[in-house]
């Protein structure tokens, strides 16, 4: 289990100004998309603010938990049309036009580099809230 | 494993100056990494959400955790104060109409255990297609091989041990775990169209498709012939890719 010694804290606009991404430890991509590896650098997948539930299907390497609740809905795993709906109630700003899915059964550390580097890329899409969804 | 993803990836997007919210479902995970917001929920893993289909329940959680970005100092942990709400409906005990499994592993004759294994998923194959059309989506396809030709497959693996890849691009290790996921997809997902099974737990779901299908069957049976192999590759898949630990341990009991 890693540890760390420093408190990382930023602040920002209140809840209904902000741009939300979701970023999901589930292993989801799109059909077309090459199916999670545990090769060195193969760590997240993009999945398009505008994503279908079609759209989106699981391969993760774990067999340790429920996969039956994302058969029957996919917003208890991946909750983007939860999402669009406060965005649309006004409870948050906007919905960013990117959000991305790691298979998480890795050891984080190795995605230290490239969670550093996507976090340039939230905020080229002006995202300044990030929900983070384990499975 | 997830949740640990989530409090180190947390703490690289906030250093990077992003601020960050996650979902908990191992708080002591939490507790040890500190991330810097997180919301622990009391609910099974692979449903960090709680409830499938119910939107309002859903929402309580993401707002939950969302509010927390307006907190003023942290690290924080905040617990979810409501359980996922108890069923009211009576335990579901699932079962195809055809029970193929009583006379199949159990039985010497290989081609009679792949007969009843392609009987199963033929069985079945009306209910993924109604669970399809009223879904509009199936999460069956990340190993992009048909249903039919991952149940022969499975079969052909467990006979011989070997696995030929009819993809390319994905070795036969990794596209045995992708094609198991698919099948156990294809499983669920058929059985849930069925009236009155539409609601059933992951328990009665696990239960059902280890102890009452052929294909479960198949799958324990890779397991039980080859996770002792002296080939390493076969050993790793067989005990690793198709069975998980709690459902073999269970049934060895």
């Amino acid at each position: 289990m890693p540890t760390f010694n420093t408190f990382p804290w930023v602040k920002g606009p209140p809840l209904s100004e902000r741009r939300v991404a979701i970023i999901t430890m589930a292993g989801l991509h799109r059909p077309e998309d090459r199916p999670f590896t545990r090769d060195s650098g193969d760590y997240y997948r993009i999945i398009p603010g505008n994503v279908k539930s079609s759209d989106l299907i699981m391969s993760h390497v774990s067999l340790s938990f429920d996969r039956s609740g994302f058969q029957q809905d996919w917003n208890v795993v991946f909750p983007i049309d939860r999402l669009r709906e406060l965005a649309d109630e006004g409870i948050i700003g906007s919905v960013a036009d990117y959000h991305y899915s790691f298979m998480g059964a890795d050891d984080p550390l190795k995605w230290e580099q490239q969670g550093r580097f996507l976090s340039g890329l939230l905020k080229k899409d002006k995202v300044d809230g990030v929900l983070l969804i384990p499975i | 494993m997830c949740t640990r993803a989530v409090g180190a990836l947390s703490r690289f997007f906030e250093e990077e100056g992003v601020p960050t919210t996650g979902i908990s479902l191992v708080r002591l995970h939490t507790e040890k990494i500190k991330p810097p917001r997180a919301l622990w929920v009391p609910f099974e893993l692979g449903r960090p959400l709680g409830m499938p289909d119910d939107p309002a329940f859903q929402k309580r959680v993401m707002v939950a955790a969302l509010k927390l970005l307006e907190a003023p100092a942290g690290p924080l942990i905040e617990d979810f104060p409501e359980d996922v709400p108890a069923s009211t409906e009576e335990v579901i005990t699932l079962a195809c109409p055809v029970n193929f499994a009583q006379a199949t592993v159990a039985s010497e004759d290989a081609e009679q255990l792949h007969e009843s294994l392609k009987s199963e998923i033929a069985c079945l194959r009306a209910w993924y297609d109604i669970a399809v059309e009223r879904r509009g989506r199936t999460t069956v396809g990340s190993s992009g091989l048909d249903v039919a030709a991952i149940g022969d497959l499975i079969y052909s693996f467990l006979q011989t041990g070997k696995l030929e890849s009819p993809r390319n691009d994905i070795p036969p290790t990794n596209l045995l775990k992708l094609a198991s996921d698919d099948f156990k997809a294809y499983y669920f997902e058929a059985i849930t169209a069925q009236p009155g099974q539409e609601y059933a737990s992951s328990q009665a779901l696990t239960d059902w498709f280890w102890d009452e299908t052929v294909a479960g069957k198949v799958m324990m049976a890779i397991k039980n012939k080859y996770e002792n192999s002296e080939d390493r590759a076969l050993r790793g898949a067989a005990r690793g890719f198709l069975v998980p630990r709690e459902v073999a341990r269970l049934r060895k009991r």
